[in-house]
């Protein structure tokens, strides 16, 4: 994947709000409340009000 | 001549015993020149929050290949074995791998490993089913704890992590060496630091900074590739031993 195959933006909604992410974003997690969301459950998982939700990917690093 | 066996890691073949860190680069483009000169396989990763103010920065995966390397997940910056859990919770989730790479620190100044954390972390995520290779202290008494624990790694520090001073005790790294599998981590600085620790007989040696922080991160990366060989090469080969006075190299018999 190229770089700028990737850069198409997308808009997704982040504990209410709407934000732009690049599409084709792969290589990432999302932690609720302390729990990891796995992708097979996005579709039944409901944000409540006051939910922590983490969203990590990688980066360099040692 | 002694035929080499490739460095095995849970129960994956690598084909180079360089495993070289992505962190410190001014870019990911010149940290992916540097990881192909290195001809290393692995490379750790960190895992950090997505950036969702600016989406338009450049990303890892744009340009090192999770496909073409193996991605190994680090807990740097835990300093509590929950910490290190949930982080590698996540890496699991995003990449799928098992294979991570445990650090539970201590102090910011030294970033010494905690060993009683970091085992009881190890036992923890053993439990969850990760594969685990370990950073520690060169100590050999914690070593053989994290090998009984079922670390597929032991990872002693040469020196505190990016420093550069290289192999600081080579006689506890030999110690472990004995009882266990060993690639080095941190503290290598310069070429003759992986040609050491190689000829001690660590399967393999995982660097960042000696690489990243060189004037020349690329040549560097070369350079540290040729190191690892040629100090594997002089392990399996097997030194001369050392002799207290000299020894002519040219027959003394026929001499005019």
């Amino acid at each position: 994947m190229s770089r700028n195959e990737s850069m198409t933006e997308i808009a997704v909604t982040v504990n209410g709000e709407v934000r732009s992410a690049p599409s084709g974003l792969t290589l990432v997690a999302v932690e609720r409340n302390l729990e990891i969301a796995p992708r097979s459950a996005y579709d039944t998982i409901t944000i409540e009000p006051d939910d922590r939700l983490e969203i990590v990917h990688f980066v360099g690093g040692g | 001549m002694t035929q080499d066996v490739p460095l095995n890691v849970a129960g994956r073949a690598l084909k180079s015993r360089l495993i070289i860190g992505t962190g410190k680069y001014e870019t990911y483009e010149q940290n992916a020149r540097a990881l192909e000169a290195s001809g290393a396989d692995m490379i750790t990763v960190a895992v950090r929050r997505v950036n969702l103010s600016d989406p338009s920065k450049p990303r890892l995966v744009d340009f090192i290949d999770p496909e073409k390397y193996v991605f190994l997940p680090n807990t740097a910056g835990c300093f509590t074995g929950e910490d290190a859990v949930r982080t590698l919770r996540l890496a699991r989730e995003a990449g799928g791998w098992k294979l991570v790479k445990l650090e539970v620190l201590s102090d910011p100044k030294h970033l010494y490993p905690d060993m009683a954390e970091t085992l009881r972390a190890t036992e923890m995520l053993i439990k969850e089913g990760f594969d685990v290779m370990v950073y520690c202290s060169d100590d050999p008494v914690y070593a053989k704890k994290l090998e009984e624990a079922g670390a597929c790694a032991i990872m002693p520090l040469g020196a505190p992590i990016g420093s550069g001073l290289g192999i600081q005790n080579p006689v506890n790294i030999r110690l472990i060496i004995e009882a266990a599998k060993v690639p080095v981590d941190a503290g290598v600085g310069t070429a003759s630091d992986a040609a050491i620790a190689m000829e001690l007989g660590c399967d393999g040696v995982l660097m960042n900074t000696a690489i990243a922080e060189a004037k020349d991160p690329v040549l560097m990366a070369s350079a540290m590739k040729h190191a690892v060989i040629a100090g594997r090469k002089a392990y399996l080969a097997g030194r001369m031993p050392k002799k207290k006075y000299a020894d002519p190299s040219s027959p003394l018999a026929g001499l005019i």
